[in-house]
């Protein structure tokens, strides 16, 4: 049940890459980005908004609508989601999965209620953790760009409880340097979470996705690894094929 | 073949109906989307897409005017019907994921996957798996050995008898992901969102 997933963060209708969460970079355009993808037929993709929260501007159902129509493939959309309405919106254009995060701070009854409506299948909870001075995962807050001191690992296990089916969690100190993942933070926790999680932060190689497989991650999703290509980060679309990827996925699982 | 080809997508708010639109379209098949039961009737094919719980898939076929007797009336005119995901677990008695009754067209119930705890498997089942398909099921005819489908599932149809399963998976148990009863049919996974293989599948629909 492994899958990789590229993750493509959209500002003004255009992709762009941040490096711990900062400076938006232009990678290019999101229909030709897409376009690529499909013909690579990737498992599965994730589309960020970065520009909906921090400004409360409205959801571009118009270019979503249009995105969608390019895609033969599961479609994830996060980025200012606030509403029954803005979900229902998102699944009649053609998103499998939906993804809550800024609207989790100040509204949790917005997830119970999705999660009632539409399935915990359909729903996604997105964390972005960095790490104190001290090492303990604290939620980031993306759309304020604020560090809180809530406890990443508690805030998980409450999401969690109102019942979505996935969780995405984004390290914010690995976001961009293609340094590795995090694996302490997957391991610590997939020992108790039974939902599938999704990793992302810091890829820079086939034995990053292999670890954070083996680590504890069901999905790995990935920016600059699949977009940039050498030192100087020239844009480049990469996906590895179908063999290379039965190659990262740990030997332990065999039947799934 | 009596009649030309012209597929409904059913709007019941059931879900993506955009994707399944959009995927026919790319084929060139004649495929139009409609809430409207005079309008649906007007097809040689109904799809029912699927995405949420099974009550409220329940309540919008009802309040478009969907319910067993107009399927059964569909398909007594020579048409077909395919269910995806939700869209399949609708067309079956009932479903642990909810309280109302189903359309009671498929003899079988939907269940949640639940394991023991030997079995470490995150529940939704989500992602690429494959499927083995009964013989003779013309829903997975052109295709080689490769049969890898998009799932994102908590709940599985469990036929009461397994005469009409037409395609098998597995995670953590096999369980039935696809079904196929006279003109009525239904597939657990998303074809609408599995590039090449479902463009394969709907293109085989098409052509019953």
């Amino acid at each position: 049940m492994y899958r990789l997933i590229p993750s493509l963060l959209l500002s003004h209708r255009k992709v762009v890459k941040t490096v711990k969460f900062k400076n938006p970079s232009y990678v290019g355009d999101p229909l030709n980005t897409i376009r690529i993808f499909n013909e690579k037929e990737v498992d599965e993709l994730c589309l960020f908004d970065i520009n909906v929260s921090p400004h409360s501007s409205p959801i571009d159902f118009e270019f979503l609508t249009e995105i969608a129509s390019e895609c033969f493939m599961p479609l994830a959309y996060g980025g200012g989601i606030s509403s029954v309405d803005d979900a229902s919106r998102l699944f009649q254009i053609g998103f499998e999965k939906i993804c809550l995060q800024s609207s989790l701070f100040s509204n949790l009854d917005l997830l119970s209620d999705l999660v009632q409506l539409f399935g915990s299948q359909s729903i996604v909870v997105s964390v972005d953790i960095f790490r104190s001075f001290t090492g303990t995962p604290r939620v980031y807050q993306s759309s304020k760009s604020r560090r809180t001191r809530i406890n990443a690992i508690e805030w998980i296990k409450k999401l969690l409880s109102l019942g979505p089916g996935e969780l995405f969690i984004n390290s914010v100190d690995l976001d961009g340097t293609m340094r590795g993942p995090d694996l302490n933070l997957l391991n610590q926790l997939s020992s108790f979470i039974s939902v599938p999680l999704v990793y992302q932060g810091g890829i820079s190689s086939l034995n990053d996705i292999k670890s954070s497989f083996s680590a504890g991650a069901n999905a790995v999703a990935a920016g600059s690894f699949f977009v940039y290509n050498g030192p100087h980060r020239a844009v480049l679309i990469t996906y590895p094929s179908r063999d290379k990827f039965a190659s990262l996925i740990p030997s332990s699982i065999t039947n799934v | 073949m009596n009649q030309s080809t012209r597929i409904c997508v059913v709007n019941s708010e059931l879900g993506n109906v955009g994707s399944v639109y959009n995927m026919l379209k790319y084929l060139g098949i004649d495929c139009f989307i409609s809430s409207d039961t005079k309008e649906i009737f007007n097809s040689s094919h109904m799809i029912l897409p699927g995405v949420g719980r099974f009550d409220h898939g329940m309540k919008s076929l009802t309040y478009v005017g969907i319910d067993k007797n107009f399927i059964l009336d569909y398909v007594s005119n020579n048409k077909f019907v395919l269910g995806i995901c939700l869209g399949m677990q609708v067309l079956c008695l009932h479903s642990e994921e909810g309280t109302l009754d189903g359309l009671s067209l498929i003899d079988a119930s939907v269940k949640r996957f639940e394991f023991d705890s030997s079995i470490k498997l995150p529940i939704p089942h989500m992602g690429w798996n494959s499927v083995t398909p009964s013989s003779q099921i013309s829903l997975f005819n052109g295709f080689n050995s490769d049969i890898r489908f998009y799932f994102v599932h908590s709940y599985y149809v469990s036929p009461s008898l397994p005469n009409i399963i037409s395609g098998t998976s597995h995670y953590g148990t096999t369980f039935c992901s696809a079904f196929s009863s006279g003109n009525i049919h239904g597939v657990q996974f998303h074809p609408e969102k599995s590039h090449k293989l479902g463009m394969q599948l709907l293109t085989n629909f098409s052509q019953l």
